[in-house]
């Protein structure tokens, strides 16, 4: 149940600094969408500012609208708990909740958030994990904790947690920056899949990355280091790399930065 | 695969020598203590001083002395300043122990001399104090209820408040609290005593209980515990909150089911450590519980002893029996605190996050 998210006119600030400044664009569903953009731009907040993890940030604050599909995600009833719910997230580090077995890692979010009976929760945690490429490698051991796994299979296991919740988007912050080459092609393969039933949103730094894995590629940037970031240019992947429309997205791509 | 650069010239730093140099036997430490004890002995001895402090203080500036000397002879200066920080920890640790093993020794020897079941399932109910028999029993009874209703008031109330501070808390309200919770550590025990007989006892007109003492034993955990909870919660990394709420997980079920079993293990022995604490309070107990030479289970009616109490009234008599089952309860005290430290210890194991594989 993959949904198109639509963004208009927003702008997220820590305290009184502007973090990023009147971004509108719209992202497709059942696709990949790729961020781009130098260190501190806002690549990242505004990623957050997709699930409302950005007011989880002590003194983060966010204007404007973020439709998915026909819900704007900050209207005045809406439940940031139930966002989060339909907007799953994978972060930089691999975080398994150390107290719990691989397999609670991956029933965590359901079983947190309603009861289900055994039977079903073994159901959905093996597809899960075969929809992460991890069930192979961890079927054997399911009551080990999950912190025991190497970086890349932890970071998988992140990405079962998130999936076993059946979001509509699933948003990943820079989610093969720690990790090997293998780990990162693993990754990468999955993405692929993913993108099959859901709408993925990814930040990276590698801009190989970004032109393997996604289909729209968005380039940030900011005028100065203390300025807003802002959206240079949205387009498919492979004209953003070979034939931008802003010389500023050309001269990041090719090298030729700051 | 790489000739051109292997071949290449590679500026070198100058070194004086090689990389092995002269060094000092691996047994040389415990060489020199044993020299420099003799040396402080025999010193001592020579100059008639009689305190074995003198003799301790002169073996371990032999000790650093003599390290400091030898290793600039024989390896240079560097390692000797290398080899004196050394000593000077080992110095260190030793005058650290050295009170610590000599009063459980002392505890130990004097405290053997009556401890013995029927003392720990006796009270002194028809005992003189100046004549020997007698128990514990009334004291350990009335230690334990009272500690147990302390720690059921001061543990969650505390517990809350940490997770308050940390989760919740940022503003002017969180900065009032914290300040608020720094002050009460500064309490003395006896103030807290006199706070409880004020309202509980002379203002309510409730009569000397258990039950009193408990809540001024609980005033004082509280603020132990609240600093050790705050300590544990702040080490649970942001991700795991972050990964948590992402899932959709609702604040308070991601505080309950992932911040609080991530730091269980520190929480239970910042709790234990300040029940340890509380045991061994004498004021509060002696304004509230009052004492009493007879086994009352009953914490909320009537006065009762506790085991500092105990040790206190006994020591005040000053005959030889009395001295002796002070002793006693004392290492009944001790015993009893350093289980409840282990079985913290075995619970903080027992739930620390597993990262075997």
């Amino acid at each position: 149940m993959a949904k198109r998210i639509d963004v208009s006119g927003l702008s997220a600030y820590y305290g009184a600094h502007k973090a990023i400044d009147d971004i509108s664009m719209t992202v497709e569903p059942r696709s990949v969408t790729a961020f781009i953009g130098p260190s501190g731009c806002g690549k990242s907040t505004f990623l957050r500012t997709l699930n409302r993890m950005h007011e989880v940030t002590p003194g983060g604050r966010v204007e404007g609208k973020v439709m998915l599909d026909d819900e704007n995600l900050y209207g005045t009833n809406v439940d940031p708990v139930a966002v989060r719910r339909t907007v799953g997230m994978v972060f930089q580090r691999p975080n398994p909740f150390p107290t719990m077995s691989i397999f609670d890692n991956v029933a965590a979010g359901l079983r947190l958030n309603g009861k289900y009976k055994k039977s079903q929760l073994n159901e959905i945690v093996e597809k899960s994990l075969k929809g992460a490429n991890l069930w192979n490698e961890v079927k054997d051991r399911l009551n080990k904790p999950g912190s025991g796994l190497s970086g890349g299979q932890q970071q998988r296991l992140c990405i079962a947690r998130a999936i076993a919740v059946e979001p509509d988007v699933l948003l990943m912050d820079e989610p093969c920056s720690a990790l090997d080459p293998i780990s990162t092609l693993a990754i990468e393969d999955l993405i692929g899949e993913l993108k099959e039933r859901f709408t993925i949103v990814i930040v990276t730094h590698n801009m190989q990355q970004a032109a393997r894995v996604s289909d729209r590629t968005a380039f940030f940037n900011l005028a100065a280091v203390g300025q807003p970031g802002k959206l240079i240019e949205l387009d498919d992947t492979e004209r953003i790399f070979s034939n931008p429309s802003v010389q500023a997205t050309e001269d990041y791509i090719s090298g030729r930065f700051g | 695969m790489s000739h051109a650069i292997q071949d290449r010239p590679v500026a070198t730093v100058k070194r004086t020598g090689s990389l092995s140099s002269a060094r000092l036997p691996r047994w040389s430490p415990i060489a020199i203590a044993a020299g420099s004890i003799a040396a402080g002995i025999g010193i001592g001895v020579a100059a008639g001083w009689h305190s074995k402090i003198q003799w301790g203080m002169i073996a371990a500036l032999l000790f650093v002395l003599t390290t400091y000397a030898l290793t600039t002879k024989v390896e240079g200066s560097r390692q000797a300043k290398d080899n004196v920080a050394t000593s000077l920890v080992w110095v260190c640790f030793v005058l650290a122990v050295v009170p610590l093993v000599s009063l459980a020794w002392v505890t130990i020897s004097k405290g053997m001399e009556v401890l013995d079941v029927y003392f720990l399932t006796h009270s002194m109910n028809g005992v003189l104090d100046a004549e020997a028999g007698g128990g514990v029993y009334h004291a350990l009874l009335g230690t334990i209820e009272q500690v147990a209703i302390a720690t059921v008031i001061a543990a969650p109330i505390g517990l809350l408040t940490a997770v308050y501070l940390v989760e919740y808390g940022g503003g002017k309200l969180a900065q009032a609290v914290t300040f608020f919770v720094d002050v009460m550590t500064g309490i003395p025990s006896i103030v807290a005593g006199l706070f409880i007989l004020a309202t509980w006892n002379l203002m309510l007109g409730f009569g000397p209980s258990g039950f009193a003492g408990a809540m001024a034993l609980a005033i004082l955990m509280m603020p132990v515990v609240v600093r050790s909870t705050e300590e544990m919660l702040k080490l649970v990394p942001n991700e795991l909150r972050e990964a948590s709420l992402a899932l959709g997980i609702p604040k308070w079920r991601t505080i309950l089911k992932v911040v609080l079993p991530t730091a269980i293990g520190g929480i239970t022995t910042g709790v234990m450590l300040a029940v340890a604490r509380i045991t061994g309070e004498t004021a509060p107990v002696l304004l509230l519980v009052f004492g009493t030479k007879l086994i009352n289970p009953n914490p909320f009616e009537g006065a009762q002893s506790s085991l500092p109490l105990y040790v206190y009234e006994q020591y005040a008599v000053g005959t030889d029996a009395a001295v002796s089952r002070a002793w006693a309860a004392a290492l009944v005290l001790i015993a009893f605190v350093m289980i409840l430290n282990l079985v913290a210890r075995g619970i903080a194991r027992w739930k620390a996050p597993k990262t075997g594989r």
